[in-house]
């Protein structure tokens, strides 16, 4: 057995169905709050703010609220999915299991990327009540929102065996993940910043998730999409990396 | 290895076994019954297995340890003497601090998904997903460990342990009992040959401790071998056919069962006197005897597991009355490994004192 593909199969599996039995949590939630930005930044304040870049600003905000929701849902999902085990112990069987960190990625990271399409499906639909909008590269979009999507679920997996603790897990997507998508032109484009700010903006990475996705949509961004899918991938690679390292030694998971 | 079944019935299809080829296929066959004999006499190998924890606490010191197939082992000791990590290390729980594991001839530093896809563990702890059917989690289990999804076989582990009736329930509404028996059936979901269970019956009513144990027995019927841990000693000498005793992270001693209590067992009868004793007749001194209690006592030690301790007692009666000394009373014991264990460990603690 090089590959024990069903073991990835039923780790992938289960997550999923973990995902279907907090429906409620997983799904539901993220769709209120998105509404709820669509009223009152969509509809509301963007009635009475001029177009960005020649995009209606109802528009302009989806790629910034899509990955918003994005990276707070897959990053959660995917620390949950590692420390739950962890912290009641189940993570015994997945340790005395023929199953590497091949396997373990593709179960626990993919399931979470798959969450995090479904959820970004279910939000561009939820966008359409509230906005018209049209998506200039449907395929490039896909494909960004899976990269970013499975890149913080590696980032959630490696928080989710970080933490020893409940707050330790909601920290980090709370004080760091959070601020930085709103501070990183989700509402706004980085260059209409005065001055020095815009420089500032540009230190923070999720402002060029932000916009290499916008680019996906409407063909305009803040940077070249190329810096943004670069950036992205070398985070993809980064995760990846410190993940094996983590499997190697044993790290938080082994005693 | 796909298996070629040769059934034989008529004197004509005996004959037809000598044909040229039925022949090659009954040597290959014979040939692969003896090496596999051969092989798997022994099922896993343990060498100077070393584990110091990151706070410095050494949990095991240069154990070594083989496991033959198809016996039950049960590893005795008291509470933190290291049997858990043990089991760790073995079933990839704990990363040993040096030292080797061989399981099925496969060195788990390297070759480790194939040793443990044969490994079975049902740990001490009830940690289960409490939200997962019991259905869903032995499915799953299966599933983790590389076989392909099988309902027969599943609904047959879940009938042989009694969940059936329970198979759509939340693992949280089941008792205790249940749930440790959940854990059991997840870990035979795939038909390990090699199962540990770390402290089975812990916890556990008595009731459920017989049908605990009657399930083992049944595991080992069909050819799986079973390490077990406990501090029950009743349970290892009711189960086991080999016993290891741990201290302090070091393996004291390991025997077979019967072999230990004829070793080490003894046979003590206590006889109260009508009138006590100043000292013995010959007739009875030759008996390992001594008096107690300022001779109102007569205390016999001797014997071994097997029985010749009770012969002597008998004898020891006989030679009494035809001395002429009168008795009130006989309380006789056999010793039982739990005596055996509280000597060994006792013994061990005064020689490191």
């Amino acid at each position: 057995m090089a590959f024990n593909i069903r073991g990835a199969w039923s780790i992938y599996q289960r997550e999923l169905m973990r995902a279907l039995r907090t429906a409620f949590q997983s799904i539901l939630s993220p769709v209120l709050t998105t509404s709820l930005y669509f009223v009152v930044f969509g509809t509301v304040i963007g009635g009475r703010m001029e177009p960005v870049d020649g995009v209606a600003y109802g528009a302009f905000i989806i790629p910034g609220l899509l990955m918003l929701t994005l990276l707070g849902e897959t990053t959660s999902n995917s620390s949950f999915g590692i420390y739950m085990p962890r912290f009641t112990g189940t993570i015994y069987e997945l340790l005395s299991a023929p199953v590497g960190v091949a396997e373990t990625l593709i179960g626990f990271v993919g399931a979470a990327a798959t969450k995090g399409l479904i959820l970004a499906a279910i939000i561009l639909g939820t966008a359409t009540l509230f906005v018209d909008y049209e998506i200039k590269y449907p395929l490039a979009a896909i494909g960004y929102i899976m990269l970013v999507a499975a890149s913080f679920s590696l980032f959630g997996f490696i928080l989710g065996i970080w933490a020893d603790s409940f707050e330790k897990l909601g920290i980090i997507p709370l004080l760091i993940l959070t601020p930085l998508t709103f501070l990183g032109g989700t509402f706004y484009s980085i260059d209409d910043l005065p001055g020095i700010w815009s420089t500032i903006a540009y230190a923070n990475p999720i402002a060029f998730l932000v916009s290499g996705l916008r680019w996906t949509f409407y063909g305009t961004s803040d940077v070249s999409i190329w810096v943004s899918l670069g950036l992205t991938l070398g985070f993809l690679a980064l995760c990846t990396g410190i993940i094996a390292f983590i499997f190697k030694t044993g790290w938080r998971l082994r005693e | 290895m796909p298996s070629r079944k040769i059934i034989v019935s008529t004197p004509m299809e005996i004959l037809r076994c000598f044909s040229p080829e039925r022949l090659a296929d009954v040597l290959a066959i014979a040939a692969r019954c003896a090496t596999s004999r051969m092989m798997s006499d022994t099922i896993l190998e343990i060498s100077g297995l070393t584990k110091v924890y990151a706070g410095g606490t050494k949990a095991l010191d240069n154990v070594d340890l083989s496991i033959r197939k198809g016996e039950i082992f049960a590893l005795l000791g008291p509470n933190g003497a290291g049997k858990t990590t043990l089991i760790g290390a073995v079933c990839g729980i704990v990363r040993p601090s040096s030292g080797t594991i061989t399981a099925f001839g496969h060195d788990l530093s390297n070759d480790w998904r194939k040793a443990r896809a044969r490994i079975g563990l049902v740990p001490q702890e009830l940690s289960t997903d409490m939200f997962e059917t019991v259905w869903r989690a032995v499915s799953y289990s299966r599933g983790l460990f590389g076989h392909p999804p099988d309902k027969a076989r599943i609904e047959e582990i879940l009938r042989s342990l009694s969940l059936w009736e329970k198979k759509d329930s939340q693992i949280r509404e089941l008792s205790g009992g249940m749930k440790r028996r959940v854990l059991i059936a997840k870990a035979l979901a795939h038909e390990p040959e090699l199962l540990f269970l770390d402290e089975p019956t812990a916890g556990v009513d008595v009731e459920l401790r017989k049908g605990m144990w009657e399930q083992i027995s049944a595991l080992r019927e069909r050819g799986t071998t079973i390490i077990l841990t406990t501090h029950y000693i009743e349970e290892a000498e009711l189960m086991a056919d080999r016993v290891g005793i741990i201290r302090g992270g070091k393996i004291l001693m390991v025997d077979d069962k019967a072999a230990m209590m004829k070793r080490m067992g003894t046979t003590e009868a206590v006889f109260q006197l009508a009138e006590p004793l100043s000292e013995l007749p010959a007739s009875i001194a030759e008996f390992p005897v001594s008096l107690t209690d300022d001779g109102k006592e007569l205390c016999y030690r001797g014997g071994d597991g097997s029985g010749s301790g009770s012969e002597q007692v008998a004898a020891l009666t006989k030679a009494l009355i035809a001395a002429g000394i009168d008795y009130r009373g006989i309380d006789i014991h056999d010793s039982s490994l739990e005596d055996i264990f509280v000597d060994l460990v006792s013994a061990r603690e005064e020689e490191t004192a």
